[in-house]
């Protein structure tokens, strides 16, 4: 069970330290196309900022932030931007996830709507692999019982 | 019993390990892996996505429908742990 932890050096180096995780996840899944890197990745370093919320203040205040429900919205939001990217594509008139065609609704050539479309489809797995891992990690650590978890 | 299944087991083992002397070479440039398909990603990997990392145009792009389901399957299995574990106080 998680015990809140009364630590004023932790609490101001990990409210220190959180946005640069979250920024270094960002930029993972942002530059995922030219450096190591995408969506798994970079959504696993956002789901780990979030779990450093959890263990250094305590789980009513990390979910007062990152609500359960927001949570769910999120692991099926990601697939959903996925899907679409490859249904977006089957509208304009190509096959399933060919992104050349995106250039007709982007100002761009076919060769960089791949390009686009390719970061589109990260952003997606990113947002799914984050909120997967979140809602994990509050499931395993509290045995499902997230209300009772400061009880005892 | 337990010895037939020791035999059949060591058989298919031996079967197995022979047909492994088969196998191209480790990295062979003339094996079908390397003749097939890796020449187009290699080759034509910026030309044709615009992406200077081939990893990131072959899971995304030429291989964007398994990604796909490899989402969907992360997004299964975290939604049935959910079900399974979580307890909602009443």
């Amino acid at each position: 069970m998680i015990t809140p932890l009364e630590n004023i050096i932790i609490k101001t180096i990990c409210r220190l330290l959180i946005p640069f995780i979250q920024l270094f996840g960002l930029y993972v899944i942002a530059h995922g196309h030219g450096s190591p890197g995408g969506g798994f990745q970079g959504g696993c370093i956002l789901a780990a900022s979030f779990m450093l919320v959890v263990v250094a203040f305590d789980l009513p205040e990390a979910k007062r932030r990152f609500s359960e429900k927001m949570n769910n919205i999120f692991s099926s939001l990601g697939v959903f931007i996925y899907a679409w990217t490859g249904w977006m594509c089957l509208l304009l008139g190509a096959n399933f996830l060919d992104y050349g065609i995106l250039s007709k609704i982007l100002p761009v050539n076919p060769v960089m709507a791949r390009y686009y479309g390719m970061f589109s489809i990260e952003v997606g797995v990113g947002i799914t692999v984050m909120a997967i891992m979140v809602s994990l990690f509050l499931d395993l650590v509290t045995g499902g019982k997230h209300e009772e978890a400061l009880d005892e | 019993m337990k010895s037939l299944a020791f035999i059949v087991t060591v058989i298919t083992g031996v079967l197995l390990i022979y047909a492994t002397a088969d196998f191209p070479d480790w990295g062979d440039p003339s094996s079908p892996a390397s003749l097939h398909v890796s020449p187009r990603y290699i080759e034509k990997t910026v030309e044709e996505t615009g992406v200077p990392n081939m990893v990131t145009s072959v899971l995304a792009d030429y291989r964007g429908y398994d990604t796909l389901f490899e989402t969907t399957v992360i997004f299964t299995a975290g939604i049935t742990a959910v079900m399974l574990i979580r307890r909602p106080r009443k």
